[in-house]
């Protein structure tokens, strides 16, 4: 078989870029949100690693999961024996951090971002591999493959590095850290049509259940359902491929304040 | 298994869009003079094709209606506060649009000069570009630098849109002539294009909709030109080129990791490692491929791989292989050398200085490097090539010059191997510029083998350390009167060496009397042995590689020719170089005042005074240091030196 189809194409860059980061970092560590992105990257570093995930995967607990998504860690983790590192802002739970009290900017800052700089400050990671894309947002469309982030978190994207030929910018300074972000090529459609073709286990909140389904997977509080039908791979292909509306349509913190993504992303958000 | 909901039942109820049959998405980077519309043609193509989300054009609109202003395509690019703020495109955007017959993706590279590290960025993996220029502007220096960009980075497929031909009353004279003379440039960088396409992106002419306006145009939309291109194809018609990324031991399986960049590799395949020269058979083509996912993956029929594959590998023999070895077949191995001429372009702002210690990345490896040598810059503006004496490469500069690495790189020629013939520099962990690899010259390697380079076993030879150090051990003799000017040129030409990369050391009174010599005074039997000891020490820093620079009046021939013999014995160059100047000159600079004593009779028997001095009679080079200055005579020294030193 001498051809390669679209899907081999991204494969392949994906699990180089993965063994570009896993030989340049010491100490490296992949946030997982058990969505369909997360899943993905969870399937191209055992391909990468021929059936292993050799670095700890980090869930950042907001404590607002669905009940839905906490049951299919649980399932993951022992299904590809992951090295799993939970991780709530306790402090700020303690304060009474909450989307019942709180606007979702706040708390996603607090229990997603504060959250992770905790993580990293307790385990000192140089490198976080994360399945952002360019296709999510128009903030994520100047994105490299490598992306360095200074020790409060913030991308200075007026000066990135070059990045070309394979080759990236693989150096952080004490308390800065790489985002490894190799699904960047990847679309929307892409995930999907990957998932079909690999069978990769994803929650089934993402299929239609009574005229609704899920796009995008957040905190439950402010994460809403599309109307849809779309049950099985196939439909949902199918309806995005028709569909002109955003995939974080849904996600209620990119929307509360004009440039609310922007804003979230400076601060160190994934 | 309970949490699986993918199905891949009720296929056949999956609507079939043109673009959803997994063709690949075309990768295009749009480059332009600033101000020559190409936001505008970007923004024009994303609403035509209906490509941009859903009410943003609607959005943009009704924006500009309230602030009272024009509505322009270009302002739908505006992704970011900063760019609207500033009005410029601020880094490489990627921006997808379909087409009736496939996906792509806009790299918006910039049009700024300074901004030439994002283009680069967006073009270097680009299949296509889509080169604008303004109607009534024609021609400008950016139109031209980015075409040579592009054809330094490789890409050769493009279509040149003559945009703005509104503002140039859709012209076909005018189209005619801006073609005429941008053909003209492209033939002096080896592109070609057939396309070239007369458009307006503010009224949408000649961009998905044929102009009625422009009829006389028979070429093809821009859309159309687009659609007639094709996604690279993985170079599998190349010699194969394995890089290695990493070996892996995760279980009881050794595999070793890596991208095919070329060729194609299968199980039972003899392959040779570079730079080791090792060779070993391919035992496996491993894959992680659970059972449950092997009908729907096209993987795992494994006997195989081909260019662009990330794959892992087994071998039969268990030879030692590393992160930066390059697998080859036998028959067609890559080149391996530590020195190798370039194009290099700077991006850094830092000008490249020559005998600055970089990294070189080529592929997977990574060797440090100096530039040893920069013989032409190119005019940023006309394009032509100069010679130049500069030492240094300022950014957004592109330079022809001479690389020379600390350790063994393996490369091919760009012409030849794109992937193996092209590195970055690194200094202090920033890319700062990238090259094209050019004149490397493919040797036998069994020849090679048999010829006991440094890297097969047991001793390390002469030929070996050369080999490693970029030029030979030598012993480069000085001799003259006190004063002559031996220990200042001694210096100079030590500096001039060691800029170049290479290896060079002063042995002269100072450091050889104090230490080596301390027990020896000024009798002539203590300078004899002096001479004795010095001429053995260089004998052995020049067989291991150095050229060793000596700094002493030697007066006598008889000691001169045993230094030279001592040096032959350990197969050394042996280089006499007469420092001559005449005693009354010598005697008036008296730089250490030791003429005046020896006048004075508080030092006897100083040569020249009360001891004699004999001349060379026939040494390798003279300089006269009474009618040339310091660099003349060090240049007089490098010129017949350096090619003694190959």
């Amino acid at each position: 078989m001498m051809t390669r189809t679209h899907l081999d194409r991204l494969e392949n860059q994906s699990v180089f870029i993965f063994r570009e980061a896993y030989h340049a970092f010491k100490n490296i560590a992949m946030p997982w949100s058990m969505g369909k992105d997360s899943n993905v990257l969870i399937w191209l570093a055992s391909k990468a690693f021929f059936g292993r995930v050799p670095f700890p995967v980090l869930h950042i607990d907001t404590t607002y999961e669905f009940p839905e998504m906490l049951e299919f860690r649980e399932w993951a983790t022992a299904h590809y024996k992951l090295n799993l590192i939970v991780k709530i802002n306790e402090e700020a739970r303690a304060r009474g951090v909450g989307y019942e009290t709180h606007d979702p900017v706040t708390v996603t800052h607090e229990l997603k971002t504060v959250a992770l700089q905790q993580a990293m400050a307790q385990y000192k990671w140089d490198a976080l591999i994360t399945g952002i894309r360019r296709d999510e947002d128009p903030t994520r469309a100047k994105e490299r493959y490598f992306s360095k982030r200074n020790a409060q978190f913030e991308w200075d994207y007026k000066d990135q590095p070059p990045e070309f030929w394979g080759q990236f910018a693989t150096t952080a300074a004490d308390g800065e850290h790489v985002r490894v972000q190799l699904l960047l090529d990847w679309t929307e459609v892409d995930i999907w049509r990957y998932i079909q073709r690999e069978n990769i286990p994803i929650p089934k909140m993402y299929f239609a259940k009574n005229g609704q389904r899920y796009r995008s997977l957040g905190c439950s509080p402010i994460t809403k359902p599309i109307a849809s039908n779309a049950d099985t791979i196939d439909a949902i292909i199918a309806e995005l491929e028709t569909t002109r509306t955003s995939e974080r349509a849904g996600r209620a913190q990119d929307h509360h304040e004009r440039n609310a993504m922007q804003k979230l992303r400076a601060k160190g958000f994934l | 298994m309970s949490k699986r909901q993918s199905s891949t039942k009720d296929r056949t109820s999956a609507i079939q869009h043109p673009a959803s049959s997994g063709e690949a998405t075309l990768r295009v980077v749009f480059v332009g003079h600033v101000d020559h519309g190409k936001s505008t043609l970007i923004g024009r193509i994303l609403s035509d094709t209906n490509s941009l989300p859903e009410g943003k054009l609607e959005q943009v609109q009704r924006a500009c209606a309230a602030e009272n202003m024009e509505f322009e395509f270009a302002f739908l690019l505006d992704a970011l506060l900063e760019e609207q703020e500033q009005n410029i495109t601020i880094d490489t955007t990627q921006i997808p649009f379909k087409t009736a017959k496939r996906n792509y993706m806009i790299i918006d590279a910039p049009g700024h000069k300074e901004f030439l590290k994002n283009m680069i960025t967006g073009a270097s993996n680009a299949d296509a570009a889509v080169l604008v220029i303004a109607a009534n502007e024609g021609v400008q220096e950016q139109s031209k630098r980015h075409a040579y960009l592009l054809s330094l980075l490789g890409v050769r497929q493009f279509c040149v849109v003559v945009n703005k031909m509104d503002l140039a009353d859709y012209s076909e004279a005018r189209f005619l002539e801006i073609e005429k003379k941008y053909r003209e440039f492209l033939k002096t960088l080896n592109l070609e294009t057939n396309v070239f396409i007369p458009a307006s992106a503010r009224f949408g002419e000649n961009i998905t909709v044929r102009s009625t306006k422009m009829q006389w145009h028979r070429g093809p939309t821009l859309a159309e030109a687009l659609d007639a291109m094709t996604p690279l194809a993985p170079p599998i018609d190349l010699p194969l080129r394995l890089c290695v990324q990493d070996v892996y031991k995760f279980d009881d399986r050794r595999i070793i990791a890596g991208r095919i960049e070329t060729g194609t590799l299968q199980v039972g395949d003899e392959l040779v490692f570079s730079p080791a020269n090792k060779t070993s058979i391919v035992q496996s083509i491993e894959h992680w491929q659970p059972a449950s996912t092997a009908a729907t993956s096209p993987r795992g029929n494994g006997g195989m791989a081909i260019a662009g594959d990330s794959i892992g590998i087994t071998l039969q023999e268990q030879i030692f292989v590393e992160r930066g070895y390059v697998a080859s077949h036998s028959k067609d191995t890559p080149i391996e050398t530590n020195r190798f001429h370039a194009d290099l372009f700077w991006i850094a702002r830092q000008p490249a200085r020559l005998s600055h210690l970089y990294t070189a990345r080529l592929a997977t490896q990574e060797v440090k490097c100096q530039i040893v040598s920069l013989d032409e810059v190119m005019d940023s503006s006309s394009l032509e090539r100069n010679p130049t004496k500069a030492d240094q490469l300022a950014r957004n500069e592109v330079g022809r010059l001479t690389i020379q690495t600390r350790a063994p790189i393996v490369l091919d020629n760009h012409d030849r191997l794109p992937p193996l013939g092209r590195f970055v520099l690194v200094d202090d962990g920033m890319i700062c510029g990238g090259g094209i690899i050019h004149g490397g010259v493919y040797t036998d390697r069994s020849a090679i083998k048999s010829k006991n380079i440094f890297w097969s076993e047991g001793k390390i030879t002469a030929q070996a350390r050369a080999t490693q150090h970029g030029h030979r051990g030598a012993v480069v003799w000085l001799t003259g009167l006190s004063g002559s000017g031996k220990s200042t040129i001694a210096q100079a030409l030590e500096r001039e060496l060691f800029i170049r990369a290479m290896h060079p050391y002063v042995l002269d009174g100072d450091n050889v009397r104090h230490g080596l010599n301390s027990n020896l005074g000024f009798a002539p039997e203590d300078r004899v042995e002096n001479i004795r000891r010095v001429s053995e020490v260089a004998k052995l820093m020049a067989d291991a590689g150095n050229v060793v620079i000596t700094a002493f009046i030697s007066p006598y021939r008889a000691d001169r020719q045993r230094a030279r013999a001592i040096a032959m014995e350990g197969n050394a160059e042996f280089i006499e170089v007469f420092v001559d100047a005449p005693l009354e000159v010598c005697e008036e600079r008296d730089p250490k005042n030791l003429y005046k004593k020896a006048r004075a009779g508080q030092i006897r028997e100083f040569t020249g005074i009360d001891a004699p001095y004999e001349s060379p009679v026939d040494p390798e080079i003279v300089v006269q240091t009474n009618q040339q200055s310091v660099e003349e005579s060090v240049a007089s020294i490098l010129e017949r030196l350096l090619p003694r030193l190959k």
